[in-house]
């Protein structure tokens, strides 16, 4: 699945997008954050607080415990600041 | 039919022919609401001398659609306009258009606010400062979320 990263998710992890193969084991959100989280001290430190990261799947918000089965594109960003 | 516009651009906009648009040929226009956010130059005792606005193409326009349409459905109106500019932008300059347009007042300005609040709070914009020290990005804030909430129907 692809993976996108914004404001400060992007630069702490040093990377706008990419494409992941997480291990079955990963079901939801919270469990691709903390899969994510182990791929390299950049990624801890930018989910090193899994609780004010958010997330989308194909471009809708979803909530943390949705299940990830299916979905083509997630991303991950801090809260939004627009307007 | 309502007209509805959205627009994420770099480019300023111009107020008075967004205005115009929504009404030109039409007689059952009787308000317009504006909202123009705009780019302050100092966030508490801090010089700010820019913003630079990222956002996530395709979901920024969908979600904008999403609460545009949450508007049409919850208020009976003519016309909703929203731009959202990105890239650096320096005090002074414009930053988001929100235009609501309706037969009559009421519906124009809840709508407009119910627009505002919902875009603070979810569409996926985010914004970092230019300051003297350094660059940072803008936390974001509860009480954004909170307006947002209090239009949501119990």
């Amino acid at each position: 699945m692809r993976v996108k990263y914004f404001a400060w998710v992007r630069e702490r992890i040093g990377k706008a997008e990419e494409t992941v193969e997480p291990p079955a084991s990963v079901r939801t959100v919270d469990d691709l954050i903390a899969w994510l989280a182990g791929q390299g001290e950049s990624y801890a430190h930018a989910f090193e607080t899994p609780r004010v990261i958010r997330a989308a799947i194909d471009h809708a918000h979803v909530k943390s415990d949705t299940v990830i089965a299916g979905a083509r594109e997630i991303a991950f960003f801090p809260p939004m600041t627009g307007g | 039919m309502a007209n509805v516009t959205i627009r994420i651009q770099q480019a300023d906009f111009d107020i008075g022919r967004e205005i115009a648009a929504l009404t030109e040929g039409r007689t059952d226009v009787g308000a317009v609401v504006t909202f123009s956010g705009i780019c302050r130059g100092s966030e508490g005792d801090e010089a700010i001398a820019a913003l630079t606005l990222e956002h996530y193409p395709g979901m920024a326009e969908a979600e904008i659609a999403r609460h545009t349409e949450a508007a049409m459905s919850r208020w009976p109106l003519t016309g909703v306009t929203v731009i959202h500019r990105v890239g650096r932008i320096e005090p002074g300059e414009n930053i988001v258009l929100v235009l609501a347009a309706s037969a009559h007042r009421q519906a124009a300005f809840q709508a407009a606010e119910f627009l505002m609040d919902y875009l603070k709070a979810n569409a996926p914009f985010w914004k970092r400062e230019e300051k003297p020290g350094g660059t940072s990005w803008v936390d974001a804030r509860g009480h954004d979320d909170d307006a947002a909430a209090r239009w949501t129907r119990s």
